[in-house]
């Protein structure tokens, strides 16, 4: 038996009422919710590398080499003013946004099929293992003999570069929709293309949305190489031909401008369009954080 | 037999079951193997029967489950509701699952509850509200309406669940061992629940579970398997309170885990 006296006492205890407490709850200080906003510490990013150019340049002192930040501004501002630059821009957005509508169109034809039938679903495996590694400005030659110089062989080589990533992704986000809520959704009684619509695509909406942004940064990439490349068509050219152009004239903050064109445009689709898209949609829904 | 022992809890002798399972054999495949989850199981389910499944793990339960679901079909027997054969998945046998992703992410707890009564055709947008915002309030999750699956603990995720099956007011509602994932706490009081729920509309229940103390509590029914390949082993009545047998001295529980475990080593017993 134990000692009496090594029995510890039992005791119950009142827990105090909520107002006693110090701090339950209390907002965050400015400084600390400024640094939490997503796009000031990323704007801040940008101010750093922006100046490291500008000190850089200005020390190497060289315009044909590597022009500062404000060269290329003025360039920029130039190629503004005089309207080519915009009309380049818009020129490179539309061409663009035309291949990346057909080639989601065809992605959602491949991965519907596939999720219908077992041999379409080979068939979608077979070619994205066989095309997604194939860089699409690889079938700018063909695309030009096929389609001729215009832009439809632009388009061509578009798709190509949408597509694949697309449906890959897409697909792989279908088979990872969990058996439960596949099972919840045929538990209602859907079924074809009712049952894509509302179970199987909003739950991979996740994988969906990568393939989104990366089917687009590749289209993006893939069209400025294309007009390097190949240059001009019917009679305007877009950003690519532009960055050539100046080149050519040795207009290098022109170049850079150009350059700076191609990146504030990814820039600006990334975080406004697909960060506003993410935001509505796969966050909200807790599904990614 | 069945019938005739038919006591407690509702039991109203209707003419013909209200399910009707009859020597049911199910097998699906693996990549290697062919495997028979149940062998010739019979049960016949009474409108108003909160009727439990119990067997150990790979006693084919689940499977049995999915197969009144309808997502697979018996290779011999058939299975029948209200008279008629089973076909394909269909709103009128909800299923409840164990899994916390049974809930759409996409939409709120009400939209969930609407989405099952306008995606299957029931009930107009307008109609759909008030019933779903019903049954939300019967679990007592009016003030979480709003919400998306995510910012729900995993008992309000499961009640969510219940008031979609019970908002659709199915002929049936197939629950595969909903409480497992909660903790035990949460899970006495998810199954009290569920009880209050039942008094208040006496709707059909085929429930699924491994743990004794579970079916004991939740079922008026209990149908025992046992494992590889499911067989039937007995089918025993329960009054929800696990008293002593005047005569015998044993407790429900104490016969079940006789019946089910007599030749087998001891295996733990979960609550």
């Amino acid at each position: 038996m134990t000692d009496q006296s090594l029995v510890r006492p039992e005791f119950i205890r009142k827990t105090s009422a909520t107002k006693s407490y110090g701090v339950v709850e209390k907002p965050l200080s400015l400084p600390e919710r400024i640094y939490d906003l997503n796009w000031v510490r990323k704007c801040f990013i940008i101010v750093i590398l922006a100046a490291a150019w500008q000190i850089y340049a200005s020390h190497l002192n060289n315009v044909l080499l590597f022009p500062t930040l404000s060269e290329t501004f003025q360039a920029l501002i130039e190629g503004v003013r005089s309207g080519g630059l915009l009309k380049r821009a818009w020129f490179s957005l539309s061409l663009l946004l035309q291949g990346y509508a057909l080639g989601l169109l065809f992605a959602a034809i491949l991965t519907g099929v596939a999720i219908g039938t077992r041999i379409g679903q080979d068939f979608l495996e077979t070619l994205t293992s066989m095309f997604n590694p194939l860089p699409a400005i690889a079938l700018l030659p063909l695309s030009l003999l096929w389609f001729g110089l215009g832009n439809a062989s632009l388009i061509f080589v578009l798709i190509h570069s949408v597509l694949w990533a697309v449906a890959l992704n897409t697909h792989s986000g279908f088979k990872s929709v969990s058996q439960t809520m596949r099972m919840v959704g045929r538990n209602y009684g859907l079924s074809g293309i009712s049952y894509i619509a509302k179970i199987l695509i909003p739950a991979a909406f996740p994988s969906i949305l990568t393939g989104l942004k990366i089917g687009w940064a590749f289209a993006w990439r893939t069209l400025i190489a294309a007009e390097l490349v190949f240059g001009v068509s019917s009679g305007s050219g877009g950003l690519g031909w532009y960055i050539y152009e100046k080149k050519n004239q040795l207009e290098i903050p022109g170049v850079f401008a150009g350059l700076l064109s191609v990146i504030v445009i990814g820039l600006l689709v990334e975080n406004l369009i697909f960060r506003a898209v993410e935001a509505r949609t796969v966050r909200k829904w807790g599904m990614q954080s | 037999m069945i019938a005739s022992n038919k006591a407690a809890g509702g039991g109203i002798a209707a003419p013909f079951p209200h399910l009707s399972v009859e020597g049911v054999t199910l097998q699906y495949k693996t990549k290697e193997h062919l495997v028979t989850a149940c062998y010739r199981v019979d049960f016949n389910v009474l409108k108003s029967d909160r009727f439990v499944l119990l067997g150990p793990s790979g006693c084919g339960k689940s499977t049995l489950l999915k197969a009144i679901g309808g997502y697979m079909k018996p290779v011999e027997g058939k299975i029948t509701l209200k008279g008629k054969e089973i076909g394909k998945p269909g709103p009128d046998r909800m299923m409840v699952f164990q899994e916390f992703d049974q809930l759409l992410p996409w939409k709120t707890v009400k939209q969930n509850v609407t989405f099952a009564l306008t995606a299957s055709g029931r009930l107009n947008a307008k109609a759909a509200d008030e019933r779903a915002m019903q049954y939300i309030e019967k679990v007592n999750l009016g003030k979480f309406a709003d919400s998306y699956p995510h910012m729900l603990s995993g008992g309000m995720k499961a009640r969510v669940a219940i008031a979609r099956g019970m908002a659709m007011e199915p002929d049936i509602l197939l629950m595969d061992e909903p409480f497992a994932a909660l903790d035990a706490l949460t899970r006495r009081k998810m199954q009290d629940e569920l009880l209050q729920l039942w008094e208040g509309t006496k709707f059909t229940i085929l429930f699924v579970t491994h743990s004794i103390p579970e079916a004991v509590k939740i079922g008026n029914r209990i149908l025992l398997l046992t494992p590889h390949p499911g067989e039937v082993k007995g089918e025993l009545n329960s009054n929800g309170s696990d008293h002593p047998d005047p005569k015998t001295g044993e407790t429900l529980s104490e016969r079940i885990h006789k019946l089910l475990f007599a030749d087998e080593v001891e295996e733990a017993v979960h609550d």
